[in-house]
C-alpha cells in the first residue's frame, strides 16, 4: 500500500515537473536567448547586447521601471498596513466566519472586472462625479482631470488595493485561527497594554511569519500586473509589464528582442523587490522589538488603528459601489452627465447573447470548469498519495508548485509560446487550459491542503480497522468529510481561470476570447454599456461559483452540525 | 481467538533506540490486558503497530500474530483488528446508523437484513431509534457506545482500546467500561487496554504491562 502510495505521489510530481516546472523552465530559456539576440523565426542568430541596447533606448523604458517600482511596492506596502491596522481595530469584534463571507465578493471578483468598476467610479465623467455635480463642484461638464490612467499610477494603486486588501485581511484572519489569539490578548490588556498595542506587539510578529508567502505574492503579483495598469494605469508610458505586453503584440517584430530583455528586467525587477522587502523585515522587526523594550502601552496607537479601519471600510465600499455601478451601466441606455442614475434603462445588451458576450461567456464557463476539473484531481491525487505513503509536506515540492505564481508571466509566457510554436500547437484551446493550469492548480492546491491535512488520521484508522480499504477510506469518508474545502477550492480555482488575462491572450494567440480578455480590450474607451456587460458576467460567474461552495455542503450536509465549518474551513 | 506478540518494538527513523524494550506478550480470548505508562513513552504508538497505522517514519520490528496468522505486513484493512480511541470519533458526515452499516461486515447480505443487524445493534446500546440521529448530537457515553457497536459489528478478531475511555466522568466511565468488558468477554475477543486510570486496569482483570 506504502509503495502504491509512493507511486501515485510521484505520478502526480512527474507530471508537475514535465507539465509545470519544465515548460517555464523552457520558456525562461526561449526568453533568455531572444534578450541576447537568438531568435530564429524572425531571423536573429547572432548572440549580443544589441537587444538591451535597444531596450534601454526605447522611450520611455527608465520611467515604466519607476512606476513599476512606486505602484507594485508602494501598494504592497499600504495593502499590508491597512489591513493589520484593520485587523489590530477590529478583530474580535467580528467573528471570523462572517468576516469571511463578508470578503466573498471582493475575493470573487476578478481584478479586472473591480478595475474596471473602480474606473467608471472615478473617471472624471464616473458615478462619484456625478453624484456630487454640479450642485458641489459646479462643474457643468466632466472635468478636464486625469482621475483615471494618471501620471502618478495612483488609480492603479487604488485598484490593486481594492482587491489586495480583502485578500491580506483573509490570509491574516486563517492565521489567526492557528494562534491562541483570545488568551494572549487577555495577558497582555492584563499588563496594561490597549487591543492595538496587544496587536501591534505580540500577535502581528507570530501573524507575518504565516503569510509571508502570501505577501510575497501580492507583491509580486502588483509588479507584474497587466490587466489592472492596462484598465487603470498610466498608459503613456505604462508600467513595465504593460509596455513589455505592447512591445510583444507589436506587429514590429525587432520589438521582441527588447521586449525579451525587457521580460528578464521584469523578473529581475521582482527578485529585487523581494529581497528588499526582506532587508525591511528585518529593519522593521529590529525597530518594533526596541518599540516593544521601551514598554510604552500604546494606547496612542488607537487613532492610527482606527483611521486604517476607516480607509479599509472606505475601500470596501468603493469596491462595492464599483460592482453596483457596472450592474446599472450593463442596464443603462441613456445616461447623460450629470445624473446620478440612468435616465432611460434598458435589457438590450442582455437580451442579445449573439453581440458576443454569448460566446465568451459559453468559452469562458468551459475553459473555467476543465482547468478546475483538472486541477482539483491532480490536488487530490497529490494528497492521497501524501496519505497512502503516510507522508507528510514536502517543502522542496510546495517551493516547485507555487513557483509560476512568484515567477512573472510576461517572463516566461511569451518565451512559452515560442515553445509550443516550436512542437507544432499554439493558438488553440488546449494550449490556453494548459497554461491557465498552470496558475489554476496552485491556488487550488493552497485552499485545498491544508483542510486535507488537518482531517484527524484517527478517523481514517478507525475506518481502515472496520475494514475499509483505501479506495473506500477516500471516497466513504475523506471527499464527504471534506466537501465543503474542496468546493470551496474549487471555486477559487474557477475564479482564477476566469480572471486570467496574459496567459488566456499569449497561448491563445489573441483568437480565445474569453470574457476577461474582452472585457480588458473594450474597457479602453468602448460604449460603458457593452464593457459594463462583460465586466458584470466577469464578476458573476466566480460569485456564483463561491455561493455554490457555500450553499451545497449546507444543504446536502444540513443535519450534520460537526461538518459546519468546524471540520471544513 | 489469541492476540500474540513476538519482540514487537518501534523505533522512530534517525534513532537507535526504540520507543520501548522488546514486547512479548500473549492475550487470550475474551480477556482485556492493560499497557500502562507515562505519557508520550509509545503507549499509542504500540497500538498503531498492532494495527496497521504507523505514520511514514516509525520501523516496526517483531511480529503481530492473530489466531496463528501473521498479520504484521497486512494493510490494516485486512487485519481485522478494530480500534476505539478516546473521543469515539463517529464519522461526522454519517447518521448513527449509517456509522454502524460502515463498521457492519460484508458478510451480511440484503438490505433488510443488514438494517436489521444494525437496528439491532443499535437496541443493544440503548440507542433505540437513534438510526437517523446526527452523530454530533449524542452524549459522551451514547457515542462511546455506539462507537463500541461500529467496531463489534466489523466482526474483528481483537480489538485495541486507546483510552476510550478517558473523556468520561467517574459514574459513566464505570457503565461504559462494564458495557465494553462485558461484550469484550461474550464474544470472546482478545482485547490490548491503553490508560493511565488505575481502575481501568483493575477492571479489566487481565494482565498489566507497564511500558
Amino acid at each position: 500500500m506504502r509503495s502504491r502510495g509512493r507511486a501515485l505521489r510521484a505520478g502526480v510530481l512527474a507530471l508537475l515537473l514535465g507539465g509545470i516546472i519544465l515548460p517555464i523552465g523552457f520558456g525562461l530559456w526561449e526568453t533568455l536567448r531572444a534578450a541576447f539576440g537568438i531568435l530564429p523565426a524572425i531571423g536573429a542568430h547572432h548572440l549580443s547586447l544589441e537587444p538591451w541596447r535597444a531596450l534601454v533606448a526605447l522611450p520611455g523604458f527608465a520611467t515604466s521601471l519607476r512606476l513599476t517600482l512606486i505602484t507594485g511596492i508602494g501598494s504592497t506596502v499600504l495593502a499590508l498596513v491597512l489591513a493589520t491596522g484593520f485587523c489590530a481595530a477590529v478583530h474580535g469584534r467580528i467573528g471570523a466566519s462572517a468576516g469571511a463571507r463578508l470578503l466573498t465578493p471582493y475575493l470573487a471578483a476578478p481584478h479586472a472586472a473591480l478595475a474596471i468598476g473602480v474606473a467608471f467610479l472615478i473617471a472624471p465623467s464616473g458615478w462619484i462625479a456625478r453624484l456630487v455635480s454640479p450642485w458641489l463642484t459646479g462643474w457643468d461638464q466632466p472635468p478636464q482631470i486625469a482621475s483615471v490612467h494618471d501620471g502618478w499610477g495612483l488609480a492603479l494603486m487604488l485598484g490593486l488595493l481594492v482587491k489586495e486588501v480583502p485578500f491580506l485581511l483573509l490570509v491574516i484572519l486563517s492565521a489567526l485561527g492557528q494562534l491562541p489569539v483570545r488568551q494572549e490578548m487577555a495577558a497582555g490588556r492584563v499588563l496594561g497594554y490597549g487591543r492595538g498595542a496587544v496587536w501591534l506587539k505580540l500577535i502581528m510578529p507570530q501573524v507575518y511569519p504565516l503569510i509571508r508567502l502570501p505577501v510575497f505574492i501580492v507583491l509580486a503579483f502588483a509588479l507584474s500586473v497587466v490587466d489592472v495598469a492596462i484598465i487603470l494605469g498610466p498608459s503613456n508610458p505604462p508600467t513595465l509589464a504593460v509596455a513589455i505586453t505592447r512591445w510583444y503584440s507589436s506587429p514590429d517584430t525587432r520589438l521582441i528582442l527588447p521586449a525579451s530583455a525587457a521580460a528578464l528586467t521584469q523578473g529581475a525587477l521582482v527578485i529585487g523587490a523581494i529581497a528588499l522587502w526582506a532587508g525591511g523585515e528585518r529593519v522593521v522587526a529590529a525597530l518594533g522589538l526596541r518599540w516593544l523594550r521601551r514598554g510604552a502601552r500604546g494606547r496612542s496607537a488607537e487613532p492610527g488603528l482606527w483611521t486604517a479601519s476607516a480607509l479599509v471600510a472606505a475601500l470596501m465600499g468603493l469596491g462595492l459601489a464599483a460592482l453596483v455601478g457596472l450592474a446599472l451601466w450593463s442596464l443603462a441606455w441613456r445616461w447623460p452627465w450629470p445624473l446620478g442614475l440612468p435616465e432611460r434603462w434598458s435589457l438590450a445588451g442582455w437580451l442579445n447573447p449573439a453581440s458576443g458576450w454569448g460566446g465568451a461567456l459559453v468559452l469562458t464557463l468551459g475553459l473555467g470548469l476543465a482547468t478546475t476539473a483538472l486541477a482539483l484531481a491532480l490536488a487530490m491525487a497529490w494528497l492521497e498519495g501524501e496519505d497512502r505513503a503516510r507522508r507528510g509536506r514536502a517543502r522542496w515540492a510546495a517551493v516547485l508548485i507555487y513557483l509560476p505564481l512568484l515567477v512573472p508571466q510576461i517572463g516566461f509566457l511569451y518565451g512559452l509560446n515560442v515553445a509550443w510554436l516550436r512542437v507544432g500547437l499554439s493558438g488553440g484551446i488546449p494550449a490556453v487550459i494548459w497554461a491557465q493550469e498552470l496558475f489554476v492548480f496552485p491556488y487550488v492546491m493552497i485552499a485545498l491542503s491544508d483542510p486535507w491535512r488537518a482531517l484527524d488520521a484517527r478517523l481514517l484508522h478507525t475506518a481502515a480497522a472496520l475494514g475499509a480499504s483505501p479506495l473506500r477510506q477516500l471516497l466513504a469518508v475523506k471527499l464527504p468529510i471534506l466537501l465543503r474545502p474542496i468546493l470551496t477550492a474549487a471555486a477559487i480555482g474557477f475564479g482564477v481561470s476566469v480572471a486570467l488575462y496574459l496567459p488566456t491572450l499569449f497561448l491563445g494567440a489573441g483568437r480565445v476570447a474569453t470574457l476577461t480578455t474582452e472585457a480588458v480590450t473594450l474597457s479602453s474607451g468602448s460604449d460603458r454599456r457593452v464593457v459594463g456587460i462583460y465586466a458584470v458576467l466577469q464578476a458573476a460567474l466566480p460569485l456564483a461559483a463561491y455561493l455554490a461552495a457555500i450553499a451545497l455542503p449546507a444543504m446536502v450536509q444540513r443535519n450534520r452540525c460537526n461538518l459546519n465549518g468546524a471540520l471544513g474551513a | 481467538m489469541s492476540l500474540d506478540l513476538f519482540a514487537l518494538t518501534v523505533t522512530p527513523s534517525g534513532s537507535h533506540r526504540p520507543l520501548f524494550s522488546p514486547l512479548t506478550l500473549t492475550v487470550p480470548p475474551g480477556e482485556v490486558v492493560t499497557v500502562m505508562g507515562p505519557s508520550g513513552v509509545g503507549k499509542s504508538t504500540l497500538l498503531d503497530a498492532i494495527g496497521g497505522h504507523l505514520a511514514h517514519g516509525f520501523a516496526c520490528t517483531g511480529r503481530v500474530v492473530l489466531n496463528g496468522r501473521d498479520v504484521t505486513h497486512l494493510p490494516a484493512e485486512a487485519r481485522r483488528i478494530g480500534i476505539l480511541f478516546q473521543d469515539a470519533l463517529m464519522f461526522p458526515h454519517l447518521s448513527v446508523g449509517d456509522n454502524l452499516a460502515f463498521g457492519l461486515s460484508r458478510a451480511v447480505h440484503g438490505r433488510a437484513a443488514r438494517r436489521a443487524a444494525v437496528e439491532a445493534a443499535l437496541d443493544q446500546a440503548g440507542l433505540t431509534g437513534f438510526h437517523d440521529r446526527d452523530p454530533a448530537t449524542l452524549s459522551g457515553g451514547q457515542r462511546a457506545r455506539a462507537a463500541l457497536m461500529r467496531a463489534l459489528l466489523a466482526e474483528p478478531r481483537a480489538l485495541l482500546l486507546d483510552e476510550p475511555f478517558s473523556a468520561l466522568d467517574s459514574q459513566l466511565r464505570g457503565e461504559i467500561r462494564g458495557f465494553a468488558f462485558d461484550h469484550i468477554s461474550e464474544r470472546g475477543i482478545p482485547a490490548l487496554l491503553v490508560t493511565h486510570d488505575a481502575y481501568d486496569a483493575e477492571a479489566a482483570g487481565g494482565a498489566v504491562i507497564t511500558l
